[in-house]
């Protein structure tokens, strides 16, 4: 039995925010069920004593004086935006309301 | 002024020629970004060619040298970049359809530095969407072809940077390694590829995949030249936290002493692992491996067998924790700051699911679905948790074999460049690419791919040297010491579709 359903890949890509196809949920469900039963092998290493390993290298997180620095314009940080208005970004509506209604679909 | 012929040409060779006052760096420039024209069309090395930058960058440096400044250690020489390194004003995109029209406004600290001494940028090499694939077929845009074999890939995800500085497209190369994305392709290439300790060399403007094992590093023609390119990229950087505050050690000279006098490395103990030796490794690629180390007892080392005995579960480890990583990280490409926007959408939600169905490539996609899966609550503990555990247990094993040795010599990649399309209908087989190379990025210590022979078919073989955290000369030398007695790193591809 296949380790992750259709179902679930579905739920998953809803909870990842990407839109698959029909046929990516298809393969998607044979790939990660693939790899799934694949890292299953872990299971056979004892890692009873052992505390997990977040960071490669032994690390404290280092502090620094709390001093304004330059730091990207406004124009600069929008610079790439897809859609802009005026200094912010641009999205689709997102309250219910009157008013223009913020595409925010392609190009600016 | 002298002239110098590109092809074939090392990084130090030019920089030593332009600080000399010998070689223009103008002239350099224009040689390289004349090869990139007549050859890269079969290639595919470059995603974008900066002619304009590059002939600005290497006038200025030409200035530097008219007007009595030092022109840099790295003085004009043609550097192709991985298009994962963020560029001020020039396109990046990570070979992704989702960072289309990008154009950061801000510098890596990397490429910052390596153009503070001298480096021109060419332009952004092509890559696997995000740095995830073993062969760069899954840029976005076009793959990219071993100029030792056009029918063989070049490795992955650094393919453009390990082709383009094999087939002297640019004399040098930097890209990143966080599974053995610089290695394998450097392997497959027949070039030099460094991954040094995580850390050594700032993160910071190099988009991320998965951010605890990201590593970038050089990729050069000669030891030498990779380590005089680690010299100048390395070093503490106040932009990323985890960069380390030690000493950048003096890789150059190390590089150099493994080629000095006739037993270069005696008093050195070679570790030689017995799992890096696995049924289905390619025998081509044992012999030349077993070979090149015989070779390294005769230049003074000894050998000894040590084990390291989780080896088997390194692949499993590293894609719950990359892909974990990862689905985090690329949460960001959301269509609302940058780059491509889905068009058509009706609510917010909308955009993000379009823009993100749209703009990512099937790997990112599969990875990002796999990194939620593990990191969900209820499998957090079973998936993730224990990945964490097993990563130590790994590096554990790294740290026990270092007390019998000095550093770990193995093959980098069980196999030679495979063909276009072979693992491609599999992820796990092409993620078993990786088999050699994830551990090193999981314990995260320095680690260093050369070339060491080449298949009855012509394809190149990569010899890996594995050295303890922060001990990067290590590496330089016993690699220095193999180059210095061998004559694999001179050969150079043909220029035609082979």
């Amino acid at each position: 039995m296949s380790r992750i359903t259709a179902d679930e890949v579905r739920e998953l890509a809803l909870l990842a925010r990407l839109r698959l196809s029909e046929d990516e949920v298809a393969a998607m469900t044979n790939n990660l069920g693939a790899i799934l039963e694949y890292v299953d092998a872990l299971r056979a290493l004892d890692t009873a004593t052992v505390e997990p390993m977040t960071h490669a290298v032994p690390f404290d997180c280092p502090t620094r004086a709390d001093e304004v620095k330059p730091s990207l314009s406004v124009d600069d940080a929008l610079a790439n935006a897809p859609r802009r208005d005026g200094s912010f970004f641009q999205v689709p509506r997102i309250v219910p309301g009157p008013g223009a209604d913020g595409q925010g679909g392609a190009g600016s | 002024m002298t002239t110098i012929d590109a092809r074939g040409a090392t990084a130090v060779a030019i920089a030593d020629g332009v600080r000399a006052g010998k070689l223009r760096a103008r002239d350099v420039a224009e040689q390289y970004l004349d090869r990139v024209v007549r050859l890269d069309g079969a290639l595919g090395c470059y995603l974008r060619v900066d002619a304009e930058g590059a002939r600005r960058r290497a006038d200025a440096v030409d200035a530097a040298k008219k007007a009595g400044r030092d022109p840099g250690a790295l003085a004009g020489v043609p550097l192709g970049v991985k298009d994962i390194f963020c560029t001020r004003g020039v396109e990046t995109t990570c070979a992704s359809k989702i960072l289309r029209g990008f154009v950061p406004p801000y510098e890596s600290t990397v490429t910052a530095r390596l153009a503070d001494a001298g480096a021109v940028m060419l332009g952004k090499l092509n890559m696997d969407e995000f740095a995830m694939g073993s062969s760069n077929e899954n840029s976005a845009y076009k793959p990219v072809r071993n100029p030792w074999s056009h029918a063989h890939v070049p490795g992955g995800s650094s393919g453009g940077s390990a082709a383009s500085t094999a087939a002297s497209l640019c004399a040098a190369a930097i890209g990143t390694d966080t599974g053995g994305s610089i290695r394998q392709p450097a392997a497959l290439c027949g070039v030099v590829g460094m991954k040094p300790t995580y850390g050594r060399v700032s993160r910071f403007g190099v988009i991320a995949f998965a951010s605890s094992l990201d590593h970038p590093g050089p990729f050069g023609r000669t030891v030498e030249d990779a380590a005089a390119l680690l010299e100048s990229m390395a070093g503490v950087d106040e932009h990323d936290a985890t960069s380390i505050p030690a000493p950048v050690g003096a890789y150059r000279a190390a590089a150099r002493a493994g080629a000095d006098g006739p037993e270069p490395l005696k008093g050195l103990r070679l570790g030689v692992p017995d799992e890096y030796f696995q049924p289905g490794m390619d025998a081509e690629v044992e012999a030349a491996v077993r070979a090149a180390i015989d070779e390294l007892a005769r230049a003074g080392a000894r050998i000894v067998n040590v084990s390291l005995p989780n080896t088997k579960y390194a692949i499993a480890t590293y894609y719950l924790i990359c892909t974990a990583e990862a689905s985090s990280n690329l949460a960001r490409y959301d269509g609302v700051r940058h780059g491509f926007r889905a068009p058509d959408v009706r609510s917010l939600d909308d955009l993000f699911m379009k823009t993100r169905g749209e703009g990512f490539g099937t790997e990112p996609k599969r990875r990002i679905m796999l990194g939620a899966y593990v990191l969900r609550a209820g499998y957090y503990e079973a998936y993730y948790g224990k990945a964490l555990r097993a990563r130590r247990r790994i590096a554990d094993d790294f740290t026990a074999a270092f007390a019998a040795c000095d550093a770990i010599v193995t093959p980098t990649s069980p196999v030679p460049a495979f063909k276009f399309g072979e693992r491609m209908g599999d992820p796990l087989q092409m993620y078993l690419a990786d088999v050699l190379t994830v551990g090193p990025d999981l314990a995260g210590i320095p680690a260093l791919s050369q070339p060491c022979g080449f298949t009855k078919a012509g394809l190149p073989i990569g010899l890996q040297t594995i050295a303890p955290a922060l001990a990067e000369e290590l590496c330089f030398r016993v690699a220095g010491a193999y180059e210095a007695r061998t004559e694999w790193h001179k050969k150079l591809p043909p220029e035609s579709a082979p």
